[in-house]
């Protein structure tokens, strides 16, 4: 039956036993907040059984008390989007990442970001489609610093065998379950011998066992000059942490900035979603200026991850077809357009496309 | 007789740079106003002797008032086993205090360390430094790019200290002082005062490495009281990465320890055209400064007359104004840039297909113009 039904007057079918799933939902410090609830109001409309289950976390407390919470709540519900949460780099080293605290004790090892260039988006470089798999619990942000001399730090940079060989093996099935045909490992291994060399190491014996995937490497320098003047001849990377945090920027950057790109986390039994670029985006929070591009498509991966394919892909067509519509961008893409007109936008094509029909619940 | 003639002048000079250095800070270019410099210029390996004898054949034909003095830095080991540069090259490099170094092979199986390495060690080459100017005529898809990296070259991640704690467990240290980031931090400064550059960032991650990069960050802020007149930012290295790929125009001054340096400089010289166009240099503490290509030895065209020397070229250009000669250092700089822009003789590398030496004679054409 063709009805037109005003947004916020969508009534969502009766919950099916065991049907419907409950997300830990961290709205995190900045355009987090809104650009979750827009998030959240979107699945309502579109009728996606899926519940949120909000936990806040206060960046501007010592206590440890909130992130322990949301770690207990993602435990228990095992799908997390989420975003990010202020760090207060001013404080004493005691008072560590929230964000990469979730991310040790969730042991969320892997961090996936598909960067492709997206249509409607102006930017330098055309045809990018790199998939950028980082470590995420180790290498620089191991979190371990002492002075032992006045005046002399020293910051560990671990890199073990288990969490590189666990990476290279989630990065070549990943990219032989996308039918991707060449994996790059980033690294410095001419300097950091042993480190970077383990690293290296464990990729390439992981290599051995996909005959149909090549495997080379690429020094980070060079990587990131190769990748502001020829980024198309990369297909997918592997490092660790932190050339992965460099990368991953730059890559974000050349697609058209923190405003599009999605971005996962993933463990042995934990999944959390968040923007690729992890901003807080505070200099534009509560503006109704920031774009939703990111936030709604990490939703979308969420839902591939729940298995809700269907929901995933009718949103992440409406997402794109509207960003493909320039009147409607935001200031980071150089328009004029608002957070809660992108939204509305949105919602009108997801319901175009009949998507409301009962039939497909 | 000769010897001790020669032991004479050598002492009276290593005086008089005695009291010349206590006088003027280590930072100030030295101003040479009159008279003939002398330069150690190490040609390398490689392209390296064919764009040195280009840079002196273009310095002739400005009639720069340089005169240079060749020498060789290929590791040898001295009296007690340790590896270090041959004494003729030090001994000529302390006595002029400046160089110009083309690429040196890096050797794989010789059993002594990398080159610049042992230079940057004989030399405390603490600031390696990179202005990034986009080169008209010479399209990337970035254009306006101007800024500078300067990049702490000592200690941070390339300390080189690495242990396997226990099979499949390996901790590599990363190394920050409050002296080395104090230097590097006056420095930065004082060539921002000096070079009419209105602002310093200081690019870190100290949200992750809270003590590490906190110190760094603390002596940025210090030394930044000191020096008003320059507006000092600081910003996460992902934040950085992020906006420079976007718009490079909202950066100046970066200033950076090592391992950020090393990416970041590279990223850099990409948007303008990578390598092959970007100048370098290398100041030290007892006031040496080496400037360098950074590009590799090009074997494959080594000898061939195919070499591009503007990245060699533009070193030269930067040691020129470090040296206080600025007039010479516009003179050549625009010649170079004006012959890029003009696309007639361009080398290979720039979309060209002339000869090494038929770039070179245009430059030095153009530069003969100019007087």
């Amino acid at each position: 039956p063709n009805h037109t039904i005003m947004p916020n007057q969508i009534i969502p079918p009766p919950a099916k036993y065991g049907g419907r799933h409950t997300v830990t939902m961290i709205p995190g410090d900045g355009i987090g907040p809104e650009l979750l609830n827009h998030a959240r109001e979107l699945f309502r409309f579109c009728c996606v059984p899926v519940d949120f289950e909000v936990v806040n976390v206060d960046s501007s407390v010592t206590s440890e008390d909130d992130i322990n919470n949301a770690v207990t709540a993602i435990k228990r519900n095992g799908v997390a989007l989420k975003g990010n949460i202020e760090t207060n780099h001013n404080l004493p080293p005691s008072h560590k990442s929230r964000n990469n605290l979730l991310r040790t004790s969730l042991d969320l090892y892997a961090n996936v970001m598909h960067c492709q260039t997206l249509p409607g988006v102006q930017t330098r470089h055309r045809d990018i489609d790199i998939i950028i798999i980082r470590e995420n619990t180790e290498g620089e942000y191991s979190s371990l610093e002492h002075e032992n001399v006045p005046g002399v730090v020293e910051c560990l940079k671990i890199i073990t065998r288990m969490n590189s060989m666990r990476l290279a093996e989630f990065a070549f099935r990943l990219a032989r379950e996308k039918g991707r045909r060449r994996i790059t490992a980033v690294h410095k291994a001419n300097i950091m011998k042993l480190g970077d060399g383990l690293f290296l190491k464990c990729c390439k014996e992981v290599a051995a066992g996909y005959p149909d995937i090549t495997f080379d490497d690429m020094i980070v320098d060079n990587t990131t000059m190769q990748l502001v003047s020829k980024p198309q001849q990369f297909d997918v990377m592997v490092m660790p942490n932190l050339y992965g945090n460099v990368v991953s920027n730059v890559c974000a950057g050349l697609v058209g900035g923190p405003g599009l790109v999605p971005g996962a986390n993933y463990g042995e039994n934990y999944a959390v979603f968040e923007t690729a670029t992890r901003n807080t985006g505070k200099s534009i929070a509560n503006k109704n200026i920031a774009n939703p591009t990111a936030t709604l498509l990490a939703s979308c991966l969420m839902l591939d991850h729940l298995r809700l394919h269907d929901h995933a892909s009718v949103i992440r067509k409406a997402v794109l077809k509207t960003l493909s519509e320039t009147q409607l961008h935001t200031a980071d893409l150089g328009g004029q357009g608002t957070t809660s007109e992108v939204v509305q936008t949105i919602m009108q094509e997801v319901q175009r496309n009949g998507f409301l029909n009962p039939k497909h619940i | 007789g000769d010897t001790q003639i020669f032991l004479l002048w050598k002492s009276l000079s290593q005086i008089l740079s005695r009291v010349l250095g206590a006088v003027k800070s280590q930072t100030q270019p030295r101003t040479f106003s009159r008279g003939v410099h002398t330069v150690t210029l190490i040609p390398g390996d490689g392209i390296g002797p064919e764009i040195s004898t280009a840079v002196m054949k273009i310095f002739e034909a400005a009639k720069v008032p340089i005169q240079w003095e060749e020498r060789n830095v290929t590791a040898i080991k001295g009296p007690g086993g340790k590896w270090m540069i041959p004494p003729e090259a030090k001994e000529s490099m302390d006595r002029s205090k400046i160089g110009l170094k083309g690429p040196l092979k890096t050797p794989i199986a010789a059993g002594h360390p990398s080159m610049n390495l042992l230079l940057r060690k004989t030399f405390d080459l603490y600031a390696n430094v990179r202005p990034c100017v986009s080169i008209e005529g010479y399209k990337t898809p970035y254009t306006d790019v101007d800024l500078v990296t300067i990049r702490e070259n000592t200690e941070g991640e390339y300390s080189g200290i690495e242990h396997v704690i226990v099979d499949g467990v390996v901790q590599s240290i990363k190394l920050i002082t409050e002296q080395a980031s104090r230097r590097i931090a006056e420095y930065a400064f004082e060539y921002a005062r000096n070079n009419q550059r209105s602002s310093v960032t200081a690019v870190h991650k100290a949200n992750i490495m809270r003590m590490s990069d906190g110190l760094f960050l603390r002596k940025c802020r210090e030394v930044a009281e000191n020096y008003k007149d320059v507006k000092f930012t600081e910003m996460y290295l992902d934040t950085v990465c992020l906006n420079m790929v976007q718009d490079p125009t909202q950066f100046d001054v970066l200033v950076m320890p090592n391992l950020y340096g090393d990416i970041l400089s590279d990223l850099c010289a990409g948007l303008i055209g990578g390598l092959g166009v970007t100048p370098s240099g290398n100041i030290g503490a007892n006031g040496v400064a080496i400037f360098e290509s950074v590009h590799g030895t090009a074997p494959d065209i080594a000898g061939k007359d195919l070499a591009n020397p503007t990245a060699l070229l533009l070193s030269a250009v930067m040691m020129l104004r470090h040296m206080g000669l600025h007039a010479d250092a516009k003179k050549i700089e625009t010649a170079c840039y004006d012959t890029i822009r003009d696309k007639k003789v361009l080398t290979k590398d720039l979309g060209g297909n002339s000869k090494c030496s038929e770039f070179t004679t245009e430059i030095c054409r153009r530069v003969q113009d100019m007087d």
